[in-house]
C-alpha cells in the first residue's frame, strides 16, 4: 500500500466521521420529524461510503456488495419512513 | 511498486474530493434554517462524493487485478435511481405537516384554489 494511498484513506474518513457527527447532532436536534428521517438517511450514505473507503483500504472486493446492500436498505426505510410520517400508515 | 504511480495519485485525490464534499454536506445540513434549505447540501454528498469513492474503487481495483472493474459504479448508479424518490417523498411530508400545522409561508395546496372547472372535473 502506498504511503499517499494511506495517508488520503485516513483523511476521508476522518471527514466521514466529522460529517456523521455533524448529521448526528441534527439527528439529535432537529425540530422537526421530517429533519430526522433525512438525517438518518445522509447517516445510512455515510456508513455506505465508509464501507466502501474500508474496502478500498483492505483491497478486498467483497465490501461492495455490503455497501450495495446499505444503500438499498437506506432507500427502503427512508421511504417507509416518510410515507408513514405522511400517511399514518405505509402500505394504503 | 508494481502499479504505475500515477493511478494511486489519482485515486487519493478522489478519495479527498469525496471526503471533502461529505463534509460540506453534513456542515450545510447542520447550519442551514429551514427544512427546504436543508434538503440542499445533501445532495453534493449524494452525487459527488459517491461517484468520486465510485470512482476511486474503479480504478484501484482495476490497477490492482490488470483488468477493468466497473462494479463499483453501480452504487452511484443505484442512488441515483433511489435517492430522488426518497427526497421527493421527504418534501411532500414537510409541505403535507407545514400545511397541517399552519405554519407561515408554506404555500396553499393545489386543491384549495382549484377552478370551478377542475372542481366540476373531480365531482364527476
Amino acid at each position: 500500500m502506498n504511503a499517499l494511498l494511506d495517508h488520503a484513506i485516513t483523511f476521508t474518513l476522518g471527514c466521514y466521521a466529522i460529517a456523521s457527527m455533524l448529521v448526528l447532532v441534527r439527528l439529535v436536534r432537529g425540530p422537526r420529524a421530517q429533519d430526522r428521517v433525512f438525517a438518518l438517511d445522509l447517516l445510512y450514505l455515510h456508513a455506505m461510503l465508509i464501507v466502501l473507503v474500508t474496502g478500498i483500504l483492505h483491497e478486498s472486493e467483497h465490501y461492495f456488495e455490503l455497501a450495495l446492500l446499505i444503500a438499498l436498505f437506506s432507500f427502503v426505510s427512508s421511504a417507509a419512513m416518510a410515507k408513514f410520517i405522511l400517511r399514518g400508515e405505509v402500505i394504503e | 511498486m508494481t502499479a504505475p504511480a500515477w493511478p494511486e495519485v489519482v485515486v487519493a485525490v478522489l478519495l479527498v474530493l469525496s471526503g471533502i464534499f461529505v463534509l460540506l454536506s453534513a456542515f450545510g445540513f447542520l447550519r442551514l434554517r429551514t427544512f427546504f434549505l436543508r434538503m440542499h447540501p445533501p445532495a453534493l454528498a449524494y452525487t459527488l462524493g459517491s461517484w468520486c469513492v465510485a470512482g476511486a474503487g474503479a480504478l484501484h481495483f482495476s490497477m490492482l487485478q490488470g483488468q477493468v472493474v466497473l462494479h463499483p459504479l453501480l452504487i452511484p448508479i443505484l442512488l441515483a435511481i433511489t435517492v430522488p424518490v426518497t427526497t421527493v417523498l421527504l418534501a411532500r411530508v414537510a409541505l403535507f405537516r407545514d400545511r397541517l400545522g399552519g405554519v407561515e409561508g408554506t404555500p396553499p395546496s393545489l386543491k384549495v384554489t382549484a377552478t370551478p372547472d377542475t372542481a366540476q372535473d373531480q365531482s364527476e
